[in-house]
């Protein structure tokens, strides 16, 4: 069984269908990429798969659990973490304490008033082990709003991942890097594929056919192809069109 | 291993001890300087209302402009309590907590999935409701004239008892309750709660997605905050021995909010203790001065907003070359105005 299915969702925003019949599985310990050109809905499905947009038909599984319509706080405290396109980070907090308040211990006595949480080593040994895994050691005691572009991207995606996900959705993690950040946070992703399972939406194709096991491909809200990339690269569609030539 | 060296969250850092040192002093001190003894009560109890109110406004980012509300309520409270049922100070304040801690869920049923400017609005909706209240029902309220004659019971913690009946016994009472309100309030923001808060206040929706139950937070920190003010009204009853619709006005409210502001609620847990400060020395000083005090403290607020909405506070950081909470303050107050919902 796949640890993350949804099966015929389907949304609309008035009049608009941006999502119709759309089927998606992902398996536990793979990289799934989800790749389409822009205004194909993508960002939609991430947001209704991670809560932020209830799906108006279909079910949403996580391990065989239902969590369909759920929001998304319950959603990512079993276990689904997600990272933005656009930058969302707790600017005015130092990076390591926007990953601390991320850490699940931390969220579960998010309603303790009295402990200190700056006394509290364990939680920032966890954060600060995080952030050097994105690369970002030595800078703990920056504000996140005066890191570079590229360090809050490996911020937004070390928020996520410290909360310890079973299933890490990145959402256009690659949007405005130049190439050689670009290389980095694929060194990043395929290091984060040895023990995590993760979803990555991007429409850079080199980056997604590199690191992905297996591609969906959304086109006017729906699932086009699903494949390997090797598979994919062979499909009459995604040969035809741009995503296929930047493969 | 990390350590995190930081004096933050202790039970009683340097700037605590020193204010509580100053007021401890404060009897001693304050008729010398041509001041009177009276002051002091009404600089604790709205120091209180202050603390409590910054929880919201400072530290989650919920601008609440009818707080009077619950600040009266505590005041009604308590004083029905003592002139209804029996004179008891532990029980009054405990009626009058709750009283407003209640008041204060309801109302945060209503607006804890709303933000910004819609937020505000609401809490100047409910609190002109509860206004309204205390003006028309005449019977339990007192209508336009409150209540009027609410006794100062005396203190009591079993074996001794005390009166209260003195301004300077009643100080000494609300300067006790004062470090202790700042001693928890202090606690609690250095907390994970309080950090929770800080993060809700920044960015909402990315606190949602790491797993928090913000409609639940804020519903938290409403009522807490709520209790606090009706803490503080309950002293308010008993120091001025009367509760009057005035007090939940939405003029009264106001003036926790520019009380709140010019101290530099937004960048420090010490601006309502400044502002507070600053308010009723301008009042009493500048009183003396002029009868259109308020206007040159309006305009004070003002200038604060526009150009140091980090408040006195900030601007000490900056003197001081601690970090600008410049940026902060100004995302706060345009979180004040923006528009949204959950």
């Amino acid at each position: 069984m796949a640890l993350f299915e949804a099966r015929g969702i389907h949304k609309r925003f008035g009049q608009q269908v941006v999502l119709e019949h759309v089927d998606l599985s992902f398996e536990a310990g793979r990289l799934s990429g989800i790749m389409g050109p822009n205004g194909a809905g993508k960002t939609t499905c991430f947001n209704v798969l991670t809560g932020r947009h209830r799906p108006d038909r279909g079910r949403v599984t996580l391990d065989g659990e239902d969590i369909t319509g759920l929001s998304p706080d319950a959603i990512a405290r079993r276990g689904i973490a997600r990272s933005f396109q656009v930058m969302s980070l707790f600017d005015e907090n130092t990076a390591l304490d926007n990953l601390i308040v991320a850490l699940p211990e931390v969220r579960a006595r998010g309603f303790d008033m009295f402990r200190r949480l700056s006394a509290d080593d364990a939680a920032a040994d966890r954060a600060s082990a995080v952030l050097a895994r994105v690369g970002l050691a030595g800078l703990e005691r920056r504000r996140a709003g005066d890191l570079a572009y590229g360090e809050r991207r490996a911020l937004e995606i070390g928020i996520a991942l410290a909360s310890r996900p079973r299933l890490l959705f990145l959402d256009e993690p690659t949007s405005g890097l130049g190439s050689e950040s670009t290389a980095r946070l694929a060194e990043l992703v395929q290091d984060l594929k040895r023990d995590h399972s993760v979803v990555v939406i991007e429409h850079d194709m080199q980056f997604l056919f590199a690191l992905a096991d297996t591609i969906s491909v959304i086109h006017w809200g729906q699932v086009i192809a699903n494949g390997t990339p090797d598979a994919l690269r062979e499909n009459a569609w995604v040969r035809r069109s741009a995503l296929g030539g930047a493969a | 291993m990390t350590k995190r060296v930081s004096s933050a969250g202790r039970w009683l850092p340097r700037e605590m001890a020193v204010l509580l040192v100053a007021l401890a002093t404060l009897p001693l001190w304050i008729e010398p300087v041509g001041l009177y003894q009276y002051l002091g009560v009404e600089i604790a109890i709205w120091m209180i209302y202050g603390l409590g109110f910054n929880l919201l406004l400072g530290y989650s980012g919920l601008p609440s402009f009818g707080h009077g509300a619950f600040f009266g309520i505590g005041a009604y409270a308590f004083g029905l309590f003592q002139l209804w049922a029996f004179e008891s100070l532990w029980l009054g304040i405990l009626c009058a907590v709750f009283a407003a801690f209640v008041a204060g869920a309801v109302v945060a049923c209503f607006l804890s999935h709303r933000r910004g400017i819609y937020f505000a609005l609401m809490t100047i909706a409910f609190g002109q409701v509860f206004w309204f209240i205390a003006i028309k029902w005449h019977a339990v309220t007192g209508g336009e004239d409150g209540l009027l004659n609410i006794p100062r019971p005396a203190l009591d913690v079993g074996l001794a008892s005390a009166g209260l009946e003195s301004n300077t016994a009643l100080y000494c009472f609300v300067l006790a309750v004062l470090a202790a309100v700042l001693v928890l309030l202090w606690r609690l923001v250095h907390s994970p709660f309080g950090k929770v808060l800080q993060a809700i206040r920044q960015n909402e929706a990315r606190a949602r997605f790491v797993g928090y139950n913000v409609w639940m937070f804020k519903w938290t920190v409403f009522s807490l905050s709520a209790a606090i003010a009706g803490l503080a009204g309950s002293l308010f009853s008993m120091a001025q021995q009367s509760a009057y619709p005035d007090v939940i006005s939405l003029h009264a409210s106001g003036i926790i909010v520019m009380m709140t502001l010019i101290g530099g609620g937004f960048v420090s847990f010490w601006g309502p203790v400044i502002g507070v400060t600053v308010y009723f020395l301008a009042r009493d000083v500048l009183g003396t001065l002029t009868e259109t005090w308020l206007l040159w403290f309006g305009l004070m607020f003002v200038v604060a907003v526009l150009f140091k909405p980090e408040g006195i506070a900030g601007a000490w950081q900056e003197h001081v070359g601690a970090a600008s909470g410049r940026s902060r303050a100004r995302r706060a107050l345009a979180g004040l105005l923006s528009t949204g919902r959950d």
